[in-house]
């Protein structure tokens, strides 16, 4: 079995992010880029599954400018045995991303495909599902645990508001991550070196899919959040104890 | 001319708040039609929903072995019923953002996730990398398929309303993705994401059994009890007790934690607080820039001698 894992390069998480002052977006010139944090962990799971003996080879890809390269070596470095890269000049959206997945997946033929929750620049929290329904396959959202039932299906266990979700799911399938799945292995400089070598494969987004369905939705502007009005500190319990009770809020 | 269809969220024994929620969202938009598409094998939920001010029917969706709650088996009879309306909205809880992108895919159209302001029928707000900015956001689409993030809207507890309920059968069970259990962290507590204060502790914590004293504060003042990722990753606490990015976002009026740095995925949870207060012994914590009332000091001392004192 192939397991595809879709990444994703963002801005790092521990970048504080600053909208530019004309509000056309966020200043991301110099700042650090990593592999969203999410796709790491999908990466990592990917690699656990290999290691077990249940997934042969593990196959990572992004959609994005030729920079991406950066994070697919990483992702080789961690483990991955070969990357796509597809080529897209301007950002895509979750459906025109999910379009673009499921052409590898036709290509690939993986058994189960792992992605992030989450992107943690735009946050929109779609592509998977969106690519499991334009797949017609079951998915696993927000995954904490998967344990292979038998050769054809998973049980997945799910954060959820509740607690903790678990459902079955018929491979293949698509599961994203949720941050507790696993903590992901650091890259060792002989493997960097090694990486270098894998194969990395360029495709072109316009050829894989030449008239993506679906309206983008237009950003208008961008602006920074309303900052909260500078607190008080106090010396002693008792005064925080009074101002709780001038505001009403103990009794 | 807006017809708006809601996708109400329940746990099988009561409507989840944030069906109110999203309704206040879907009346901003003066919309001529609000329906409200409701799966769940008990009738008594209908009526719950029903009662709701504002709903003009309810579409009860019958079904049996818990496809209530799977994506892949009720997202196509949303999508199909979704055609007839302009904007389809669902609250961005975990059940929300795991159904909806399906109904957008089905509908061919992107989602607006985590709407927090609506400006006119096809405008709107919403946060990106993790609150730092606000977007504002144009959807052309025929159908508008939005999730809404609960925390921006004051659930209406009005229930004066009398809709009328279509009943009708799930016709688009999927066989290949089953349910096999829920295991909720179940407290007598209040509701994380409802109650009107909050009370946190994180790794400054240091133990499951130290946590006993947050509970305590919790009860004695009827507050819900919250976590952050590093207290619950640390095995302090259930994972449903998490406030942040990847966790609970909400806005009680008070919100109180101890032992919490203040990392922006955690701050991303509590903006939306009516009062912050921060107790920490670091007094360069991050989490003193955007409290309301600041306290440095060791919480093993603070919590006993407010447990005194209030
Ligand atoms: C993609 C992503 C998503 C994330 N999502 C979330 C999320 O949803 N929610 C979340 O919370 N985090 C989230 N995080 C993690 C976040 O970055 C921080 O690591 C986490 O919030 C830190 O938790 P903490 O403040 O409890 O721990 P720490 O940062 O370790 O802080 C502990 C604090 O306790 C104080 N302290 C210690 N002892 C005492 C004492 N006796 N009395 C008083 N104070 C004391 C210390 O001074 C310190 O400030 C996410 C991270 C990533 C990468
Ligand atoms: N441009 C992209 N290329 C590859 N994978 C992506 C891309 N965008 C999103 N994904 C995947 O989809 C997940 C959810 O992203 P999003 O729906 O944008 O929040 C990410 O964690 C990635 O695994």
């Amino acid at each position: 079995m192939k397991i595809l894992v879709a990444i994703k390069r963002v801005v790092d998480y521990n970048v504080r992010v600053q909208v530019k002052p004309d509000g056309s977006g966020v200043a991301t010139d110099g700042v650090k880029m990593s592999i969203n944090p999410f796709d790491e962990i999908a990466i990592e799971e990917a690699l656990r599954i290999k290691e077990q003996g249940k997934a042969d080879e593990v196959i990572v890809v992004t959609i994005g400018t030729g920079d991406s390269q950066q994070q697919l070596r990483t992702a080789m470095a961690m483990g991955a045995d070969r990357a796509i890269l597809v080529e897209s000049s301007s950002p895509v959206q979750p459906l025109q991303a999910a379009q673009i997945l499921l052409q590898v997946i036709d290509k690939e033929q993986p058994g189960l495909v792992i992605t992030g929750k989450q992107a943690i620049d735009d946050d929109n929290n779609q592509t998977p599902q969106m690519l499991a329904t334009l797949w017609d396959r079951p998915q696993a959202t927000f995954a904490s645990k998967i344990d292979f039932v038998d050769t054809n299906n998973i049980q997945v266990t799910r954060e959820v508001d509740a607690g903790l979700e678990t459902i079955q799911v018929e491979l293949p399938a698509v599961v994203s991550t949720d941050l507790r799945l696993n903590e992901p292995r650091f890259v060792k400089l002989p493997d960097i070196m090694k990486a270098k070598r894998k194969p990395l494969e360029v495709l072109m987004d316009t050829d894989l899919v030449p008239s993506p369905k679906g309206e983008p939705i237009e950003v208008l502007a961008h602006e920074a959040p309303q900052p909260r009005q500078k607190g008080v500190m106090v010396e002693t319990v008792d005064e925080l104890i009074d101002i709780l009770k001038d505001k009403g809020l103990v009794g | 001319m807006s017809k708006v269809l809601i996708l109400a969220e329940h746990n099988g024994n009561q409507i989840n708040q944030s069906t109110a929620k999203v309704l206040t969202a879907a009346k901003q938009l003066n919309a001529d039609t609000i329906d409200v598409v409701l799966f769940t094998a008990d009738t008594n939920l209908a009526s719950q929903v029903a009662s709701l001010s504002g709903v003009n029917e309810v579409k009860l969706v019958k079904c049996a072995d818990n496809h209530d709650q799977l994506a892949a088996s009720i997202a196509p009879t949303i999508a199909e019923l979704g055609k007839s309306y302009s904007h389809v909205f669902g609250p961005s809880t975990t059940f929300g953002k795991d159904v909806m992108p399906r109904v957008a895919a089905l509908l061919g159209v992107n989602q607006l996730s985590d709407v927090m302001e609506i400006i006119d029928n096809n405008t709107f707000k919403r946060p990106i990398y993790a609150g730092n900015a606000i977007i504002t956001v144009k959807a052309n689409s025929p159908q508008i398929v939005a999730t809404v993030r609960t925390a921006s809207f004051t659930a209406d507890k009005s229930t004066d309303g009398s809709a009328s309920v279509n009943e009708s059968t799930l016709a688009t069970a999927v066989s290949h993705t089953s349910f096999v259990e829920l295991s909720t962290g179940n407290s007598d507590r209040p509701d994380l994401q409802t109650a009107s204060k909050v009370i946190s502790g994180g790794r400054g914590v240091g133990s499951e059994e130290n946590f006993k004293i947050v509970y305590d504060l919790s009860d004695k003042l009827g507050a819900a009890t919250g976590a952050s990722r590093a207290a619950v990753d640390a095995g302090y606490v259930p994972n449903d007790m998490q406030v942040g990015q990847t966790g609970k976002i909400i806005a009680p009026d008070l919100y109180m934690c101890f032992g919490i740095s203040g990392a922006i995925q955690h701050l991303t949870g509590i903006k939306d607080a009516g009062t912050i207060v921060a107790i920490n012994k670091d007094g360069d914590a991050p989490i003193f820039e955007v409290a309301d009332v600041g306290l440095v000091g060791d919480l093993f001392k603070i919590i006993p001698e407010m447990m005194e004192k209030l």
